[in-house]
C-alpha cells in the first residue's frame, strides 16, 4: 500500500483525477435520472391516473430509483463489490419475504 | 518510513477508504449492517402494509397527507444524497476543505428535511387529532417514518461529529474510511425514503 501511495506520478495522478471526474458526470446524470422519476411518480399521482395502473410503475420507480442510489451513489457498480453485493441481495430477499408474510398474515 | 506517513500520503490513494486493512474491514463490516438494515426496514414496512387500512374513523391516509410537504422533503434528501457525493469526490481528489463544505451543505439540507419531518407530525397531532395511539394505521405509520426520522438524526450527528473531530487533522487514510461509511449511511437513508414516499406517500394518496 505505502509504497504505490507516496510515489504517485504527475500522470498517473492526472489519469487518476480524470477518472474521478467521469464517475462525478455519471453521478450527476444518475442525480437528474432519480428527480425525473420522482417528479413522474408525483405528477402521476396528482393526475390521478388509474389505480390499477399506477401503483405497480410507483413501484418500478421506486426501484430503478433505488437502484441508481446504490449502483452509482453507493459505488456498488464499482470493482470490490462482491460481498456488499451480496448482503444487499441477500437483504432484499429476506426484505421481500417478510412483507409477503406480513401482508398475507392479515389479508388472508 | 513513520507511521504517519504511511496514512499521510501525498495524494490519496485509488480508493482511500479501503487502503488501510481498518478500512477494508469497515467497509465490509458496514454493508453487512446496511443488508441488516433493509431487513430492519421491511419489517416496518411490512407491518405499515398490513395494518394501513385499521384508521378508525376519518383519518385515513387519503385524508390526512399532503403532496407537496412530502415533494419538497424528497427533493430536499435527495439533493443531500448528491452533495454527499461531491464530497466523497472530493475526499478521493485529497481536497479536505472542498469535502468539509459539501459535508456542511449536506448536513444542512438534512436538517430542514428534519424540520419539515417534525412540522408535519406536529401538524397532524394538533390539526387532525391524529397520533400514535389514535389507530393501528397511526402506530404504524409513526414507528415506520419516526424510525427513518431516527435515523436522519443519527446520520446528522455522526456527520457533524466527524466534520468537528477532522477539522485540524486535515484527511488522512486514518479518518478517509470513517468520512466515507457515513456518507453511505446517508445514501441508505436516502434509499430508504424512496421508498416511504412512494409506499407510505403516493400509494397513500392513490388508495
Amino acid at each position: 500500500m505505502a509504497d504505490n501511495t507516496n510515489s504517485k506520478t504527475g500522470y498517473q495522478m492526472e489519469y487518476e483525477r480524470k477518472m474521478h471526474r467521469e464517475e462525478m458526470k455519471q453521478q450527476v446524470i444518475s442525480f437528474v435520472m432519480m428527480i425525473l422519476f420522482t417528479f413522474i411518480a408525483f405528477g402521476m399521482v396528482i393526475m390521478e391516473v388509474d389505480s390499477y395502473f399506477v401503483i405497480p410503475t410507483l413501484l418500478i420507480l421506486a426501484i430503478v430509483q433505488v437502484a441508481f442510489q446504490l449502483y452509482y451513489f453507493m459505488h456498488m457498480k464499482n470493482k470490490g463489490h462482491d460481498m456488499p453485493a451480496l448482503m444487499m441481495y441477500g437483504g432484499a430477499a429476506v426484505a421481500l419475504l417478510t412483507i409477503i408474510t406480513f401482508v398475507t398474515i392479515i389479508w388472508w | 518510513m513513520s507511521h504517519d506517513d504511511v496514512l499521510n500520503p501525498k495524494s490519496m490513494p485509488h480508493d482511500p477508504e479501503k487502503a488501510t486493512l481498518e478500512g477494508k474491514n469497515k467497509f465490509l463490516g458496514f454493508w453487512f449492517f446496511l443488508g441488516g438494515e433493509t431487513v430492519l426496514f421491511a419489517s416496518l414496512f411490512g407491518t405499515y402494509l398490513a395494518l394501513n387500512g385499521s384508521t378508525q374513523g376519518e383519518n385515513t391516509p387519503e385524508n390526512l397527507f399532503g403532496l407537496e410537504l412530502v415533494f419538497i422533503m424528497t427533493m430536499l434528501l435527495l439533493t443531500s444524497s448528491l452533495t454527499s457525493v461531491y464530497a466523497m469526490y472530493h475526499m478521493k481528489n485529497n481536497d479536505f476543505r472542498k469535502m468539509q463544505t459539501w459535508l456542511g451543505i449536506t448536513v444542512l439540507l438534512g436538517v430542514c428535511f428534519l424540520g419539515f419531518e417534525i412540522y408535519e407530525f406536529y401538524h397532524y397531532i394538533h390539526e387532525y387529532g391524529f397520533t400514535f395511539r389514535s389507530s393501528a394505521f397511526g402506530s404504524a405509520f409513526y414507528t415506520l417514518v419516526g424510525f427513518h426520522g431516527g435515523h436522519v438524526l443519527f446520520g446528522l450527528s455522526w456527520i457533524v461529529a466527524l466534520m468537528i473531530r477532522n477539522q485540524k487533522r486535515g484527511l488522512n487514510l486514518y479518518n478517509a474510511p470513517k468520512f466515507y461509511i457515513a456518507s453511505l449511511y446517508w445514501h441508505f437513508i436516502d434509499v430508504v425514503w424512496v421508498f416511504i414516499f412512494t409506499v407510505v406517500y403516493l400509494m397513500g394518496k392513490v388508495g
